[in-house]
């Protein structure tokens, strides 16, 4: 899934988070995090976008996430929105599997 | 213990702080908004957010409700197939008008549940009236399927239909309530009333409690955890009222077991209503001492 | 023997010695000194009136290597402690240990003091900011020392913390040193209420000077600190910014949150079998203990019950409670807003005391102990009920010790509140990053999805339980937080201490680390 347009899903109230997604021309996933629980969850938090993204088969992608303690599933609902606004067509992530 | 709708509260659909601990404050119901409190661009956020926080978080023994857009909107499909799948307890459907509002809310998750292999019924409908022609016909609305399990009345869009605006002693409404009320009861489901918005006037809204759970109502929407504890302090029976409904229970239970046929208390029959009554004073007395 | 007043006496008495004769003319001021009086007429600034800081500085021979104290009753409005150490740093003055009742976020300055040299170390009860930053990140040598209020007190008045010179802002102030955090004579700029921390240096500081900027005419009564106790009063332009030093009124918060967790408080409170006529009470100053005070008030009116008296930092709320005639009397060590500073000026039961009397533990009394219900916030907890009010989740330096662990001791019933989650930290730790208050003077946690009892004190338990309280185990409460956010990873120590945690009995609780 291609990244067409830079795109941005989240807010910066609490326990949200805010990202943007842009082309990244071959050079794979790329994540730039700035959390207010950077030292207790920051792996958890490039590990569940990392992994919402693969889910979405997203190759190269440049994400810039600003987190305010949004929980797991919060991040995966902003990701696949982020990448949703981003892409070509509708995507419907709630029909895999 | 049949389940309690004293308080249904409003969670705006694209906000995760409010989602995660709406279930926190002991509403009985919670209803997760996808429609009138977010922004058009914002509807595919709210739909997604609702999906993977329905999918993950626990809200223990609280109903759950998603309020979805209405299908003749280009989000309300997109709602219902990414909704369904999340398996709240209930959709709520809003501004509905005619019986074919709800048959077509209730073949269309028929045919999501199908697709993805629950047992169809899984989901129920909870629908909202909100105009004067939905008020005419509660009645069809009520029985329009078996998926439905209330019905609640939506002042806002219903006073400007009507041409007139909310009153403090909501006059206006009175009709309108009732139609919904006696649908309700008509149909066997619960009937369950508008919000009261000024959440500073706590006198005004402990007011509208009272008329409303006079009027027969099981319980009232609200905006503000704070409201839930006024609504259930009114909704509380006295001791008096509780006491009397376990002498009644007693009774029936003791006249049960000596298969006697009439049964009186005090000298006074008790028939079926007061039986009922008395169950339902046990039920909400139970609900706050937990 | 006949004596200068013309009277037989004699020279001798068994039993008590010799006698001395009264002399008219005698080196012990018999005479009045009608010239001294003049002199105070025409300049009433004549005496301990100097003319600056730095003439006061010099008068008392400050050295370096010598003990300066300041108190926080100023809060993040206060100019005192920077006025006086540019003026210590532009003397020459080194290695001086600054032992102050609290600092904040204002005291950053104090950061380039100590990289100078003009400042050696740091007693404090709590510090914010870049100040505290600096400590976290392990920039200076000389660990800061955090001090509990009770736990300062008893080290400045059993003289552990002897303390060389005392500068203390004071918001009125007469020429010869009566001081006041208030004026009953004109509205003093910078009122701020009580001096309670203050009072304590000014009893036992080897020096101390008074600051003010509302200079009144003698004497200034009522006072918190008297002229007995004082040396030197220099008058300045401003010893604070208005804004900074009370709020104008704290509201009760609208948070939904708060207001469940200060709802189960006070349930809390009224099943303790601690709430019966004449009970004790504090609340400290978070948003839901706080709001802790509005539902304890229905409890009241609904039992007919009052207080005898609340204790500590008090508020408009505890004010409001007082005129009410539902707490017979306000003892304040510190006056938090605008309403408490006007209610401690106006309301005869609205008592000032000092930290000393409020929480030492060497006292042979003290107010703290007679505290039946004291209501606390706390940003860790762990599964021994160890409370943690000084480090952020990130470990770095961010709150103050109080009258936290004072309270939590001495009171019958301690509560912390905490909501189970914040933001996405859990509050419920299985060991806290630094222990302020420990487990064992720690009775209940209030939360907004229950409450635990600490299982030494089974009494309480059993009262909660019967109430029908939803009452759970710690553990069960932190399982349910983890469930939600998921494992926080620990925080990254670095081995160099750079906070040493004293118990309010002048032990070392506990140790803070540099952060990674």
């Amino acid at each position: 899934m291609k990244i067409k347009q830079t795109s941005i899903a989240g807010t910066l109230e609490s326990s949200d988070i805010s990202i943007a997604v842009e082309d990244n021309d071959g050079r794979g996933i790329e994540i730039e995090l700035v959390s207010t629980v950077e030292n207790q969850f920051g792996g958890q938090i490039r590990k569940v976008i990392r992994e919402t993204l693969e889910g979405l088969g997203v190759k190269d992608v440049l994400v810039r996430a600003n987190d305010k303690g949004a929980l797991d599933c919060t991040i995966q609902a902003r990701v696949k929105t982020a990448v949703g606004r981003a892409v070509d067509g509708n995507l419907r992530p709630w029909e895999e599997k | 213990m049949s389940r309690l709708r004293r308080t249904m509260l409003y969670v705006p659909g694209n906000n995760p702080g409010m989602i995660q601990d709406a279930h926190i404050y002991g509403a009985d119901s919670i209803m997760i908004d996808l429609e009138d409190s977010v922004s058009l661009n914002e509807k595919d956020a709210a739909r997604l957010l609702v999906y993977h926080a329905l999918k993950t978080l626990d809200f223990g023994s609280t109903e759950i409700l998603v309020r979805v857009n209405p299908l003749n909107t280009p989000y309300g499909r997109d709602d219902f197939e990414a909704i369904v799948r999340a398996k709240p307890d209930a959709i709520r459907l809003p501004k509905t008008e005619t019986s074919a509002d709800v048959i077509e809310a209730d073949e269309l998750i028929s045919e999501i549940e199908t697709k993805i292999g629950l047992p169809c019924g899984t989901i129920k409908l909870f629908a909202a009236i909100e105009s004067a022609k939905g008020a005419l016909n509660a009645e069809q609305i009520a029985t329009a399927s078996s998926r439905l399990i209330g019905i609640a009345i939506g002042a806002e869009d219903f006073v400007t239909d009507l041409k007139t605006t909310r009153s403090r002693e909501g006059i206006e409404l009175l009709t309108a309530r009732s139609f919904v009320l006696f649908a309700a009861r008509a149909a066997g489901i619960a009937a369950v009333d508008t919000v009261f918005s000024n959440v500073k006037d706590d006198e005004g809204f402990a007011g509208e409690v009272k008329l409303i759970k006079q009027l027969g109502f099981d319980g009232k929407s609200i905006i503000n955890p704070r409201q839930i504890e006024i609504v259930h302090r009114i909704y509380t029976p006295t001791e008096d009222d509780v006491e009397k409904a376990q002498h009644v229970i007693e009774a029936i239970e003791e006249a049960e077991a000596n298969g006697s046929g009439v049964i009186s208390l005090n000298g006074k029959m008790i028939d079926k209503p007061v039986v009922e009554r008395a169950r339902r004073v046990l039920d909400l007395a139970a609900a706050v001492k937990i | 023997m006949f004596n200068k007043a013309g009277r037989k006496i004699p020279s001798f008495i068994d039993g008590i010695g010799p006698l001395v004769p009264y002399r008219e003319k005698a080196a012990n001021g018999q005479y009045k000194n009608t010239e001294r009086s003049k002199d105070r007429q025409h300049n009433p600034s004549r005496d301990k009136v100097m003319g600056s800081i730095e003439q006061v500085i010099e008068a008392i021979g400050l050295k370096d290597g010598m003990t300066i104290s300041f108190h926080h009753h100023f809060r993040n409005g206060d100019y005192i402690v920077n006025m006086v150490m540019d003026v210590i740093a532009k003397m020459g003055i080194r290695d001086l240990t600054v032992a102050a009742s609290s600092l904040t976020d204002i005291h950053a300055p104090l950061v380039k003091h100590i990289q100078s040299g003009v400042v050696r170390r740091i007693e404090t009860s709590g510090l914010r900011g870049e100040l505290a930053h600096a400590y976290s990140c392990g920039m200076f040598d000389i660990p800061v020392i955090i001090n509990s209020h009770g736990g300062r007190a008893r080290a400045i008045a059993s003289g552990e913390c002897p303390i060389d010179v005392a500068f203390l802002g004071v918001p009125s102030c007469d020429p010869y040193g009566n001081a006041n955090g208030y004026s009953r004579g004109d509205d003093a700029a910078s009122a701020c209420g009580s001096l309670g921390y203050a009072k304590v240096d000014a009893q036992h500081a080897k020096n101390v000077v008074l600051i003010t900027d509302n200079l009144v005419s003698y004497p200034n009564v009522p006072f918190g600190i008297p002229e007995s106790q004082v040396d030197y009063v220099v008058v300045v332009d401003c010893i604070g910014d208005p804004k900074g030093i009370v709020s104008g009124a704290t509201r009760y918060t609208s948070n939904p949150k708060e207001l469940l967790i200060a709802r189960h408080a006070a349930d809390v409170i009224g099943a303790s079998g601690y709430f019966y006529d004449g009970f004790s009470m504090q609340t400290g100053s978070g948003g839901a203990s706080l709001a802790t005070t509005r539902f304890l008030r229905e409890k009241m009116l609904a039992a007919n019950v009052k207080a005898s008296f609340a204790l500590g930092g008090i508020t408009q709320q505890i004010v409001d409670l007082h005129e009410e005639g539902l707490i017979h009397r306000l003892l304040d060590v510190q006056s938090f807003d605008l309403r408490a500073v006007e209610s401690l000026k106006n309301n005869r039961f609205h008592h000032q005391i000092d930290a000393e009397y409020y929480a030492s533990p060497d006292n042979a009394g003290c107010a703290a102990h007679q505290l039946d219900v004291v209501v606390l916030s706390a940003l860790e907890i762990d599964l021994e009920f160890n409370v943690n009010v000084i480090t952020g989740s990130d470990g770095m330096i961010r709150g103050a010790s109080g009258g936290h662990c004072d309270t939590a001791a001495g009171a019958a019933v301690s509560i912390i509140v905490a909501p189970l989650i914040r933001g996405r930290m859990p509050s419920i730790l299985d060991r806290v990053n630094t222990i302020i208050t420990p487990g064992h003077t720690v009775d209940v946690l209030v939360t907004d999805q229950g409450i635990a009892v600490n299982p030494l004190r089974q009494d309480l338990l059993n009262n909660l339980k019967s109430a029908k309280l939803p009452v759970v185990s710690i553990e069960e409460l932190k399982e349910r937080a983890n469930r939600v956010v998921g494992h926080p990873e620990p925080i990254k120590w670095a081995d160099k201490v750079v906070g040493v945690v004293k118990y309010r009995d002048g032990a070392v609780i506990d140790v803070i680390r540099q952060v990674k």
